[in-house]
């Protein structure tokens, strides 16, 4: 493999890992407060659809980011009125809001569109376009560093870099501020922070928001940068690898990054799998290929240490009386 | 002493729950611009107006019991297997290797042959899921969820592989003659009067029955059951009164396995007669929300896979007769297992609240 299509990998990558990683801090907050959610695959994906099908009629894409962050937020009420007021159980209420997305936006593409459950095709303004950073040009000859800028580092949606930058504005916020504290006291031990006078409904009810917020960037990215429009099941299990890659992570940002680019560039990998045929010398079965995510969150959750969540993660948590 | 009487808790809120289920269903049919009465009359007129749409009812609703048996077998040991889906698909390849590859006699040895085949793949690729639960604390939603995408992405390749038959179709090949399960159609025919003309349903629901049965007896009338259910309650006070906690895990989703693998006599043997792509068509996820509304019971989810049964169906004719797509029926789905599983204390409290008051009066 040369330089360039190295470069290229890795620029895949890091295409594929930003939905993963978005998706991943989202369940991050929800989860280091002591929520479960097994919904972020739904909530991608109902920002995918609401972020296409308003960029598509407007025509402006950042109307469309809006949308999406509102339908994933609606869904994130779903799920906090289900799992923090009325105690219910929080796996069931994810796979709830994920079905209730898988159907509700083909329904509803197929009302307003009449495409079989799609979205036009966007283009233009409705969608969110490569930037170049700043002297990407005129630095593009220096050797190896310049060509990295330029190819690697330049050039994607400001998604991209959004993303990016949350890694270190997650860890932040926990480990730097008080709201962080008590985020992480709320999934550890909620009693405590009662007991404190933090209002524990309310540090769930924010974790759950900060993660409908995310979870609605990462699905507008898959369908106004990553594709054009959206498609049926176009989030296609990327909720759970963020999860997995979560648990991977052991709930810590930094560690979340890594795990995402891992996840990344697997996917990578699936997208050109003449690359892999040219370095490891022999053809892999692209359903091989296709899967090999997955087959690594078994193995990473299985095989690769205990992880053990925030204490009071999957409780609601009942004052007493 | 119980708050509430227990027909309020089996009946009056699984009824109350899918009522406003069908509610929200109804506001979405209407903001699509689709009358929900009609829409409603449609289907009941689609999957029970005649013995064709029962018999297709019927073909549902045995899906959906096999799956809906193997999600309430795990909830009664307090685990959630979403990999239904993933298990029902390698019970198909179960019954399709047995039924191309081995040459049957008459239907009923293939179909105990079919039958133990399904199970048998089915329980196989419940058992890493539940081994790593056991054995490595990897939590069995995200395992199970996995071995969904890895058996699709498993019967893909073998589909347009090994398994493919001559043609453009990524499908095995038809199974023998002596391998075909007697239909309804076969079984109500009375000379010049035939019932269930056309339909898919087939000599499986009767196995689905016994399923039930099999299930309930297990549950409540043997020692392992007692042992699952002690699980369940208490995994601390089962260590204590010396229940292997790997020991039940293990069993429980090896026969939770088994159950959704068994699907495939209905789907795959009855009524493709052959494996094709993708042949479990959902059926797994549905059971997640037929066991949530079977109360995890066995008769409460043939009765929830029956209204299952009808929606799908029902769900068909929309599709085929107005703009409705066929996805609605995923939203009602979701909004069943929102309902009766999330929400469940949404309707509770109140009703709860209710009777204490008539209790005081």
């Amino acid at each position: 493999m040369d330089f360039a299509t190295l470069l290229q990998m890795l620029d895949a990558t890091l295409r594929l890992a930003t939905p993963l990683l978005l998706a991943c801090l989202a369940g991050l907050y929800s989860e280091r407060a002591g929520i479960f959610d097994i919904g972020l695959e739904g909530k991608m994906l109902a920002a995918a659809f609401m972020s296409a099908a308003i960029a598509s009629v407007t025509g402006n894409v950042w109307l469309g980011l809006l949308a999406g962050i509102g339908a994933s937020m609606l869904l994130s009420g779903i799920h906090g009125l289900a799992s923090i007021t009325f105690r219910g159980n929080q796996l069931i209420s994810g796979v709830a809001i994920n079905f209730l997305a898988a159907g509700l936006t083909v329904v509803v593409a197929q009302s307003w569109f009449k495409q079989g459950g799609r979205t036009p095709q966007l283009s233009g303004d409705a969608r969110f376009n490569p930037i170049e950073l700043p002297f990407a040009e005129q630095l593009r000859d220096v050797p190896v560093l310049g060509t990295i800028y330029y190819e690697l580092i330049s050039g994607h949606t400001i998604l991209v870099y959004v993303a990016l930058l949350l890694v270190p504005a997650t860890w932040w916020i926990l480990y730097r501020t008080r709201f962080g504290l008590r985020l992480r006291a709320v999934g550890e031990n909620p009693a405590a922070v009662d007991t404190a006078g933090v209002s524990v409904i309310g540090l769930r009810f924010a974790a759950v928001a900060i993660c409908g917020v995310l979870c609605g960037i990462a699905g507008a990215y898959l369908a106004t940068a990553l594709q054009a429009g959206f498609t049926k099941d176009m989030s296609a299990g990327r909720g759970y690898i963020a999860l997995a890659a979560l648990i991977f992570a052991k709930w810590r940002p930094w560690y979340a990054l890594y795990s995402c680019l891992l996840f990344g560039f697997l996917q990578a990998m699936a997208l050109r799998s003449d690359v892999v045929e040219n370095v490891i010398g022999f053809a892999l079965n692209n359903q091989l290929l296709d899967v090999l995510p997955f087959i690594l969150v078994v193995i990473l959750t299985g095989f690769v240490g205990k992880a053990a969540g925030p204490k009071a993660g999957g409780e609601a948590y009942v004052k007493e009386r | 002493m119980d708050v509430m009487p227990k027909w309020a808790d089996v009946i009056l809120i699984p009824v109350i729950s899918i009522i406003l289920a069908a509610i929200l269903s109804a506001l979405v049919i209407l903001a699509i611009g689709e009358n929900p009465w009609e829409a409603l009359k449609l289907m009941v007129s689609g999957a029970l107006g005649s013995t064709y749409g029962w018999g297709y009812t019927i073909y549902y609703a045995t899906n959906f019991i096999f799956t809906g048996l193997a999600v309430a077998i795990a909830a009664q040991a307090k685990m959630f297997n979403i990999g239904g889906e993933g298990q029902a698909l390698l019970g198909g390849l179960g019954v399709a290797i047995v039924c191309l590859y081995i040459p049957w006699p008459h239907w009923t040895l293939a179909l105990l042959g079919a039958a133990a085949a399904a199970a048998l793949f089915g329980a196989a690729w419940a058992a890493i899921p539940a081994f790593l639960q056991a054995k490595r604390g990897s939590h069995i939603v995200i395992t199970t969820i996995m071995f969904n995408f890895i058996a699709a992405a498993l019967l893909n390749f073998l589909l347009i592989g090994a398994l493919k038959a001559p043609g453009m179709e990524p499908a095995t090949a038809k199974f023998p003659e002596p391998a075909h399960l007697p239909s309804f159609q076969d079984m109500f025919n009375f000379g010049d009067t035939t019932f269930f003309r056309g339909a898919p349903a087939n000599v499986s629901f009767f196995v689905a029955l016994a399923a039930c049965l099999f299930v309930w007896a297990l549950v409540w009338r043997t020692r392992l059951g007692y042992e699952i259910r002690s699980f369940g309650e208490s995994e601390s006070a089962a260590k204590y009164a010396g229940i292997s906690p790997t020991k039940i895990i293990m069993v429980t989703m090896l026969i939770s396995g088994a159950l959704a693998g068994m699907m495939a006599i209905n789907n795959v043997q009855g009524e493709a007669e052959r494996l094709v792509l993708n042949a479990a068509e959902g059926a797994g996820f549905i059971g997640i929300a037929v066991a949530l509304m079977g109360r995890n019971h066995p008769f409460g989810v043939l009765l929830a896979a029956l209204l299952f049964g009808f929606l799908y169906q029902g769900g068909a004719e929309l599709a085929l007769w107005t703009s409705i797509p066929r996805e609605l029926i995923i939203v009602i789905q979701a909004l069943v297992i929102l309902f009766t599983g999330a929400l469940d204390n949404m309707v509770r409290m109140p009703l709860e609240r209710l009777f204490m008051s008539m209790r005081r009066a």
